[in-house]
């Protein structure tokens, strides 16, 4: 990692609303909403700097806006307000929920790889594990079947997916198997950032392991950034360079993870660090 | 068939404002090739599924001096295409005729005639489900989108799916294809054998959608491309070694026929009316 390049991927205040908001929103929040007048602030003036190659770790507990800010990246959620800024897009200078439905398209397919806690979101269950990938390549414009054939071949190999199980479907896969054919899809046009959310929240320890060890990989091998979320510490402890603690919407603590890890500043970041232990 | 116009009827069996509509829509499809423009489906006597589409485009556009041709599935006999035929003949008392050459305005269902059309010459289609992204995505709101913004990544896929899955794009009729490189169409279900004869062709396509309300065209020499990929060209059916049992054609579309008699399959050409000019050569 590197904080003296510029950042890969740059978030200025994004704040995500459910609800019109009042004067009072500001000194009446219980958790993340409005006493007075019921507006959720998901996310709540939230601002990231990932820099090239760094895995950046979002930690916090269910509800605190970890899929918010990682939804709100993908466009699958339009913020209320605030910027986002991409190397790959406009030198960075403009902000990427200001673009037009074809460059937003474009991004999600060139610059950006998500892989989403449920792989129902990320994947066409019904279309082939090859078909999965080609779907990002063929978005780019390319009309090469074999070409197509044959990145999939090799990104499958990547994730440790059999090639002879390239024609199935991932709804006969298993939960691990759909995860790491999301990330194989993810990779498929090597973007630049790779968003990760909850991806080993819901398998079994050792499937868990794996993922974890694939994503590590995927790290040293591709010296790709990774905006990584998680409720769970310990999957941040073991890949996340730097760490961002979210709570109620809000940024609480952020640093590098050892320095977070050994001398929590915030009340609530001790109690989980001490958890952990 | 002697049959006399009857009077009682409006020329053209619709009222002069829903033909004048109709003609603005054909106007607008024609300016835009290969684009669905939404139209007032008018109710017809025939049900809606039975070429309703392509029929009210015919009324719309027949005039006196008109000579029309009706073909279902390339014949000019089936019951279907006798009966579309009187009917116009009934509320217009304009000349029929089976002769590909003779006809201005041909109305088809499911075929496109082997003799190439000329530039005086209008062929309607029948088309049951006019949008070529409905097999992809169900939404009318989000199929229009990606017209809009020329997404046309899913169906893509789907050709790559199916060459995963088979080793080949086993779509054989409803072949989608690219107009002017903006829209992708569906040429109606037609066998993929006839697509090739949409592209840059001297006749005007005109392509009538009566229960999903949409007309689409193809004007005179549009580049009309089968949607394919690179490495994996377009091809047609191929009828290689097999022949015409009456005219002995080969470079036609034939159908299959079975006698269940004697265990026999031999072949037929699908256009009749080409097939009995052959013969008569
Ligand atoms: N459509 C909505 N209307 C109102 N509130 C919403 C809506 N969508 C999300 N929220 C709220 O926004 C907040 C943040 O949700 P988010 O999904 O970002 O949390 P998270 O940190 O990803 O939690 P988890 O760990 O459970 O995945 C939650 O309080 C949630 O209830
Ligand atoms: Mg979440
Ligand atoms: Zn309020």
């Amino acid at each position: 990692m590197n904080t003296s390049e510029n950042p890969v991927l740059s978030v200025k205040n994004l704040t995500v609303r459910y609800g019109d908001g009042c004067s009072e929103c500001s000194t009446s929040l219980e958790k993340n909403r409005c006493r007075k007048c019921g507006t959720v602030w998901a996310s709540n003036d939230v601002s990231i700097d990932v820099y090239p190659g760094e895995v950046l770790g979002i930690v916090g507990e269910s509800g605190s806006g970890k899929s918010t800010l990682m939804q709100s990246l993908y466009f699958d959620i339009e913020p209320t307000s605030g910027n986002a800024y991409l190397n790959g897009y406009k030198n960075g200078c403009e902000s990427i929920w200001n673009a037009s439905p074809a460059e937003k398209r474009d991004i999600k397919n060139k610059i950006m790889g998500m892989v989403y806690q449920n792989p129902v979101r990320g994947l066409r269950m019904d279309y082939s594990a090859a078909s999965n990938i080609a779907e990002k390549i063929i978005a780019t414009g390319s009309r090469n079947a074999g070409e197509m054939t044959s990145r999939a071949k090799e990104l499958l190999e990547a994730v440790e997916i059999l090639t002879s199980r390239m024609s199935e479907a991932p709804k006969n896969f298993s939960g691990g198997m759909q995860q790491r054919v999301q990330i194989s899809k993810a990779l498929a046009n090597n973007p630049s950032i790779l968003l990760l959310d909850e991806v080993t929240t819901g398998l079994d320890l050792s499937v868990q392991a794996k993922v974890l060890d694939l994503i590590r990989k995927i790290k040293t091998l591709y010296g790709i950034s990774i905006l990584l979320v998680s409720h769970d510490l310990a999957v941040i402890r073991m890949l996340a360079d730097r760490t961002v603690v979210m709570l109620d919407g809000k940024i609480i603590e952020s640093g590098l993870t050892d320095q977070i890890l050994e001398d929590p500043q915030h009340e609530y970041t001790q109690q989980l660090v001490y958890s952990l232990l | 068939m002697k049959i006399k116009r009857n009077e009682e009827y409006n020329y053209g069996f619709l009222d002069e404002g829903s033909k004048k509509e109709i003609r603005r829509s054909t106007l607008k499809a024609v300016a835009i090739p290969g684009y669905q423009v939404p139209f007032g489906s008018r109710e017809l006597p025939i049900g809606r599924g039975w070429g309703t589409g392509g029929i009210q485009l015919t009324l719309s556009l027949i005039g006196p001096s008109d000579v029309l041709k009706v073909i279902d599935q390339g014949s000019d006999e089936s019951v279907n295409a006798v009966n579309i035929k009187k009917f116009v003949k009934l509320c217009t008392g304009i000349k029929t005729t089976t002769d590909t050459h003779k006809a201005t305005i041909i109305q088809s269902r499911h075929r496109i005639p082997e003799i190439p059309l000329k530039n005086d010459q209008i062929l309607v289609l029948q088309v049951p489900i006019p949008e070529p992204l409905r097999i992809v995505e169900p939404k009318e709101e989000v199929t229009k989108k990606m017209h809009a913004e020329k997404d046309y990544a899913p169906i893509w896929l789907q050709l790559y799916e199916s060459i995963i899955k088979y080793g080949k794009v086993t779509i054989s009729t409803e072949y989608p294809c690219t107009v002017e490189d903006r829209y992708i169409m569906n040429p109606s279900p037609i066998p993929k054998f006839d697509n090739p004869k949409l592209n840059m062709s001297e006749c005007l396509y005109l392509f009538g959608a009566g229960r999903e309300k949409k007309i689409y065209a193809i004007p005179p020499y549009t580049r009309v491309e089968s949607l394919a990929f690179d490495d994996v060209p377009f091809e047609k059916e191929n009828f290689k070694g097999k022949k015409c049992c009456l005219c002995g054609s080969c470079d036609t579309y034939l159908d299959e026929i079975f006698n269940s008699e004697t265990g026999e399959r031999y072949y037929q050409c699908s256009d009749t009316s080409y097939c009995r000019e052959v013969r008569s050569r």
